[in-house]
């Protein structure tokens, strides 16, 4: 989310600044990438299940930081934030 | 918000800390809940010494008795995500007597019921949704703006906020156009507190008024339960397998919470917006300049007005803030006005600044669970208002004081005196 919020990436609004706590930091990430996040704790759970636009892949990109393992993730943002 | 109905608070001088120095009085006798310094729009200075000496405070003695004040932005934003601690039941409002006007809805509910009922309603309000709604709204705007006398002094808040946000409504659920008035009333009633000039003189007109509108939109869900589809809130909640056999105290308690969301808090921001760039006047030099910031001054206008001052969560369990111990059954209020002005996290936080960088990241939506769901719906009336005011008229010009409402929960207007110049 920072990375998205601090090089202007549209699509991430991130209205809370990364608490976790407004769900419209919402990306869909691509299936191979999938396995290799952290699981979800159960704040970014509830906060998506209000989401009207959840997916299988969806989650709160506040709750991805970025590592090596991660170079090259591909994820995709929703038409909306909400 | 339907349990903040329940406003008890009398409208006695005992009280009260209008035109008083916030710094001459005892810190514990600061108390925030009395609507007075909100009408007399005193309370800013009150809000930035309890922010600097005590932001988290314990107001002892009160006409809705003793209750914590939430100051900071941090502070606020941990109350509100933190739900296992902080509940919402059984109320959101400051004022918990008057059982009877305890209209139980989702606002005051905890997870797991909370969540079941919000998916239900939320989609209304998705943005998807509001793509189909945007012509729609905008069609609108265009009509009563088109409709008004130009150079005379007119009334803003009767003219614009109200009729626009009513008939936002009236779409919203459906509701038979020519009676949206009736909207507008049981909004005004819900909220009020009973008293000399305001809108109901005593509790029993309130019930009366809740049962009008209970019967009402009965009629609406007996005339759409059985009928198939209906993307209007009633049919949402009538077919809904969560919310479809919800006694009808739910029912009026969800109706209420709805209405009130959707119509006091855009209708004031609508008020607010155009008092704020009169008294900004090198701001509205800037709208005028480039009409591209209407969506970032939109978020900026928001979070001035902040429409709603708060919302009260009751501690579930003993807890510590900020050095505080908080007790569980503990009143403990979030005042987003407040959070709304904190230097430690919102720059300049007293100014209005129309092209504010990060100008989304404010309080007034709340956060967590519980965030407004009606935010998207609320920016878009917003932006259009604004994209299509810049396209008719120079000024929209502030000729004389508003009228601000009795509460301490409703933030807003009764009356903006304005005269419209033409571009």
């Amino acid at each position: 989310m920072q990375a998205a919020v601090s090089n202007g990436v549209p699509g991430i609004d991130a209205d809370c600044g990364g608490s976790c706590s407004c769900a419209t930091c919402h990306v869909y990430v691509d299936a191979q990438w999938l396995d290799k996040l952290d699981a979800m704790n159960p704040t970014e759970e509830a906060m998506l299940s209000l989401s009207t636009d959840r997916q299988a892949n969806s989650r709160l990109s506040c709750q991805l930081p970025v590592t090596e393992e991660l170079d090259g993730l591909v994820v995709t943002t929703p038409e909306f934030q909400f | 918000m339907s349990e903040v109905m329940a406003g008890s608070q009398p409208r006695q001088s005992k009280w009260s800390m209008v035109g008083k120095d916030p710094y001459s009085m005892p810190l514990d006798e600061i108390d925030l809940s009395h609507p007075g310094i909100w009408q007399a729009n005193e309370f800013l200075p009150f809000m930035e010494r309890l922010r600097r000496e005590d932001p988290v405070h314990y107001c002892k003695t009160s006409a809705v008795g003793p209750y914590w004040s939430v100051m900071k932005y941090r502070d606020i934003m941990e109350v509100d995500t933190s739900p296992q601690i902080y509940s919402s039941e059984p109320t959101v409002g400051i004022v918990d007597s008057f059982e009877e006007f305890m209209l139980p809805s989702f606002i005051s509910m905890d997870p797991p019921k909370h969540d079941e009922q919000r998916r239900v309603v939320q989609g209304v309000a998705a943005p998807a949704n509001l793509k189909n709604l945007e012509g729609l709204i905008r069609q609108r705007v265009c009509t009563i703006l088109d409709g008004l006398p130009l150079q005379e002094e007119i009334d803003w808040v009767g003219r614009v906020s109200i009729e626009l946000t009513t008939q936002m409504l009236a779409t919203l659920f459906d509701f038979p156009f020519e009676d949206r008035h009736m909207l507008t009333h049981w909004s005004d009633v819900a909220t009020a507190i009973p008293g000399r000039g305001s809108v109901i003189q005593n509790q029993e007109q309130r019930t009366e008024a809740m049962q009008e509108c209970l019967a009402y939109f009965t009629r609406l869900w007996n005339q759409r339960v059985n009928q198939e589809g209906g993307n209007d809130l009633v049919s949402m909640l009538a077919h809904a397998e969560v919310t479809r056999d919800m006694p009808p105290k739910e029912y009026l308690g969800n109706i209420i919470l709805l209405i009130v969301g959707g119509n006091d808090t855009t209708r004031n921001s609508m008020s607010g917006g155009v008092l704020a760039l009169n008294e900004n006047p090198g701001e509205y030099d800037k709208l005028r300049a480039d009409h591209s910031l209407i969506p970032n001054m939109v978020c900026e206008i928001i979070r001035w007005q902040t429409p709603l001052a708060y919302m009260r969560r009751t501690a579930k369990v003993d807890t510590i803030l900020r050095g505080k111990q908080i007790k569980a059954g503990d009143k403990v209020v979030m005042w987003y006005a407040s959070g709304n002005r904190d230097e430690e996290v919102i720059e300049r936080a007293n100014d209005f600044w129309i092209d504010r960088p990060h100008a989304r990241q404010h309080l007034s939506f709340g956060f967590g669970l519980h965030r407004c769901m009606g935010n998207r719906l609320a920016e878009m009336q917003l932006r259009i208002l604004w994209e299509e005011i810049v396209q008719r008229f120079r000024q929209v010009e502030v000729v004389g004081k508003p009228e601000r409402i009795y509460s301490s929960f409703v933030k807003g207007y009764s009356k903006l005196p304005v005269v419209l110049h033409p571009l």
